[in-house]
């Protein structure tokens, strides 16, 4: 149902209307406007109580188009789950202006959108590359950017600090100690640099730089067939892989207009809230292990091996699971599957007790976390927080309760809110989260339904082998799918589902062929880790090394 | 623990120095052997000859201290190779160093892409000598399935690599099975001509922008 016409009216008070476009395509709401409206535009919805996030803001390529460039911003109320894109072109080589003074959170997306696209953003305090080296010349997501043309870097940036409005940029002051960790170092969980200026231990000003796992995901997207993206998402984020895999899937299908069916739903969700238990065992653990406490880990461990051997039964694969296709899942569970689902819930019931015990009641752990840097709620909308981290911060948004998808709605679960958001509640929160989840998984295996794990359009999921080798017209369908390719309509959705990590979102475009013509990722922790340097600020640099395990950034989904 | 080296009995020197020594003894405690014999036997309980070199390279096969590059998914499944289940400990290479400094063997683990390139060199040429390098999935040895514009094409175009183990990501099988391999290749002294000849990638790792390698440790 569309909400355009009540908003068009408010609109027309305030804003020449005659100049916007208002469309309703997909179930979704779309308005088209000029780019001198859009800060005006954004600030009234969100000064209105319209909309209280602004989750992604992202750039499309039309090269046969004037002007140019898209820029799209997607809007979010979480009360009541309704959701806007605003458009604006953009020619090439102009500018429109930047939203930062409306959603503090827009920084990185800008950012990126210029540094893929090379939209220039008017006001932007820090406008310079993101993910790509600094070296890099052109913008590769770009339609007329070769996916395969390599550019070398040959030198490493040196220590910089203009991620701060109004500071001296780039010069170092000598009154400080410089400091520079990662992107090789063990707090830095791979591929996260952190640079900072340090008055004794107080961290006077820092500044991140990511952009150090780019393995150009969207591009990947672009170039090839539908289905074949898939493999691609497990490595988003691949602490919980089976996540990624869903989410993509999800939106590919609400494009086709596609309902799964029930079992494959059920499936879904089981795979979803397992991964969901191993993506917060490798938060918590590899947090224990940053502030000193090794035997969480190994603990804890045990357990994802435990959850590897339950994915590897289904599928083969440990943790690139790869376990949905387009239009349901891959294969049926082995038999028996679902009860050793069950008796693993019961272990973990008992595992997740245990760790509570060894980290949250004990008191090193509390004195280094408790009270720690805490980010205010309000803040944590602005910067355009979602999933434990909000939760932490006393925001109870849940996609799975505000916008349910598979029958969570159905399910009996509770969403853990935490009080103050400092470090200690996100572990709380996260927690708490395992064993809801294990309460989910115990309701669905309980009652997984009968039939068909997935759904049989011909259109769009490869015949069986019985048939393709058995009879002319399962050979035909699978030769045609195979050679023509899953072409969904020409159109756009955005569809997001609650990550271990908050909202992951797939903004994607089909011009109606084989490959998806843009697919842009909205990983959650991507907007978190933007915060990074203000939440740090002031406090002493152990604290931030703690605030970076607790934001469990995962360079995969953030660098993408 | 004398047990798993290599022992050779080949030096002719220390047999013939024993056989002097050890002679006079030979006739009243130990009836019917030769001097060469009870000689042997006798050093065989308190001594044994070897190469330097082959009881060095045996240390060293032993006590590889990895230093864990992990990047992406790989690094995901190295800590499944250090954890509980499949315990790198029990090969001898648990002491994890995130330093260069401290350790010998680097484990590229994950996507080395364009931008994270200058730092692998440096960190390469940050290990002491000597050192060897595992190349750990797809992504580091080849690229893997991304043909990308910010994706190396594998960790190879840059730094000298010992042992690739294939798979996306692979299982913590197949990394033991490459340390292992990296073991034999220790205590077997292959030539390793592609680390000979390695020559550092142009301008690259140099560190021209935070004033030369030695700073920015």
């Amino acid at each position: 149902m569309s909400y355009l016409e009540p908003l068009k009216k408010d609109l027309s008070h305030r804003f020449k209307i005659e100049a916007y476009h208002f469309l309703h395509a997909f179930g979704e709401d779309i308005i088209v406007a000029p780019k001198e409206d859009i800060v005006p535009l954004l600030q009234f919805l969100r000064d209105n109580k319209y909309f209280d996030f602004l989750m992604d803001v992202c750039g499309v390529d039309y090269p046969n188009r004037q002007p140019r460039f898209d820029v799209v911003y997607h809007l979010f109320n979480s009360k009541n789950g309704r959701r806007l894109r605003i458009k604006v072109g953009v020619a090439e080589g102009d500018s429109l202006d930047s939203v930062m003074s409306v959603w503090r959170g827009a920084d990185w997306f800008e950012r990126e959108a210029y540094d893929m696209f090379g939209i220039v953003f008017r006001g932007h305090p820090n406008l310079r590359r993101i993910l790509t080296h600094h070296q890099f010349v052109g913008h590769p997501l770009r339609k007329d950017y070769e996916a395969d043309q390599q550019q070398h870097c040959t030198a490493a940036l040196g220590i910089h600090f203009d991620n701060e409005p109004g500071s001296a940029g780039d010069v170092l002051d000598e009154r400080f100690v410089p400091i520079n960790i990662g992107p090789s170092h063990p707090a830095m969980h791979g591929t996260l640099r952190v640079m900072a200026e340090l008055d004794g231990e107080t961290i006077v000003r820092a500044s991140c730089e990511i952009g150090y796992l780019h393995r150009c995901f969207e591009k990947m997207a672009e170039t090839h067939p539908y289905n074949q993206v898939i493999p691609y998402t497990d490595r988003l984020n691949y602490c919980s892989a089976p996540m990624n895999n869903v989410g993509y899937c999800r939106t590919v299908e609400r494009l086709l207009g596609l309902t799964i069916p029930p079992k494959a739903q059920a499936m879904r969700v089981i795979l979803c809230e397992l991964s969901r238990i191993i993506d917060h065992i490798v938060a918590v653990g590899t947090g224990g292990v940053d502030l000193g406490a090794l035997t969480a880990f190994f603990h804890l461990f045990t357990y994802r091996e435990k959850v590897y051997t339950l994915f590897e039964k289904l599928c083969g694969a440990r943790l690139t699971v790869a376990m949905t296709r387009v239009g349901g899942m891959a294969q049926d569970a082995p038999d028996g599957w679902l009860d050793e689902v069950l008796s693993f819930c019961k272990e973990m019931r008992g595992e997740v007790d245990e760790i509570s015990r060894l980290l949250l009641d004990n008191k090193i752990f509390i004195q280094r976390t408790r009270g720690v840097l805490p980010v205010k709620a309000a803040d944590a909308i602005q910067w355009g927080y979602t999933g434990p981290l909000l939760r932490a911060c006393g925001v109870g948004l849940d996609l799975r309760k505000t916008t349910p998808y598979y029958g969570y709605d159905q399910l009996d679960f509770d969403v853990p809110v935490g009080t103050h958001g400092d470090i200690y509640d996100r572990y709380l929160v996260r927690i708490e989260e395992m064993r809801q989840s294990i309460r989910i998984i115990e309701q669905v295996c309980k009652s997984v339904p009968s039939g068909d794990f997935t759904s049989r359009d011909r259109g769009v999921v490869l015949p069986s082998k019985k048939d393709v080798y058995g009879n002319i017209e399962g050979l035909m369908n699978h030769f045609m799918l195979v050679i023509k390719g899953l072409r969904p309509p020409p159109g756009e959705v955005y569809d997001a589902t609650e990550a271990a990590n908050g909202e992951l979102g797939f903004y994607l475009i089909s011009d109606g062929s084989a490959n998806p013509y843009r697919l842009k990722v909205r990983p959650p922790c991507f907007a978190i880790y933007q915060s990074f340097p203000t939440v740090v600020k002031g406090g002493f640099i152990a604290d931030a090394i703690a605030t970076v395990a607790s934001m469990n950034v995962i360079a995969g989904e953030l660098d993408r | 623990m004398l047990a798993t080296v290599r022992v050779h009995y080949n030096s002719s020197i220390y047999d013939k120095q024993n056989e002097e020594i050890m002679a006079p003894a030979s006739d009243s405690s130990h009836g019917g052997l030769t001097g060469t014999q009870k000689a042997d036997d006798l050093s065989r309980s308190f001594a044994m000859t070897t190469r330097l070199d082959t009881i060095v390279a045996w240390g060293r096969k032993n006590s590889l201290w990895p230093l864990p590059y992990g990047t992406a998914c790989c690094g995901i499944e190295l800590m499944s190779v250090m954890g509980p289940r499949y315990d790198l400990a029990r090969f001898g290479a648990e002491v994890v160093r995130f330093s260069p400094r401290q350790s010998d063997l680097l484990l590229v683990a994950g996507t080395i892409t364009e931008k994270m390139a200058p730092v692998l060199v440096r960190i390469y040429r940050q290990l002491l000598e000597p050192k060897f390098v595992i190349s750990m999935g797809a992504c580091a040895s080849s690229g893997g399935f991304y043909r990308a514009y910010h994706v190396l094409q594998g960790c190879d175009k840059v730094i000298p690599v010992d042992v690739y183990v294939p798979g996306c990501p692979p299982t913590p099988e197949a990394v033991l099975d490459g340390v292992m391999l990296l073991q034999k290749m220790i205590a077997d002294l292959k030539p390793r001509p592609w680390r000979d000849n390695w020559k550092a990638p142009q301008n690259v790792g140099g560190g021209a922008d935070t004033g030369g390698e030695g700073l920015a440790i």
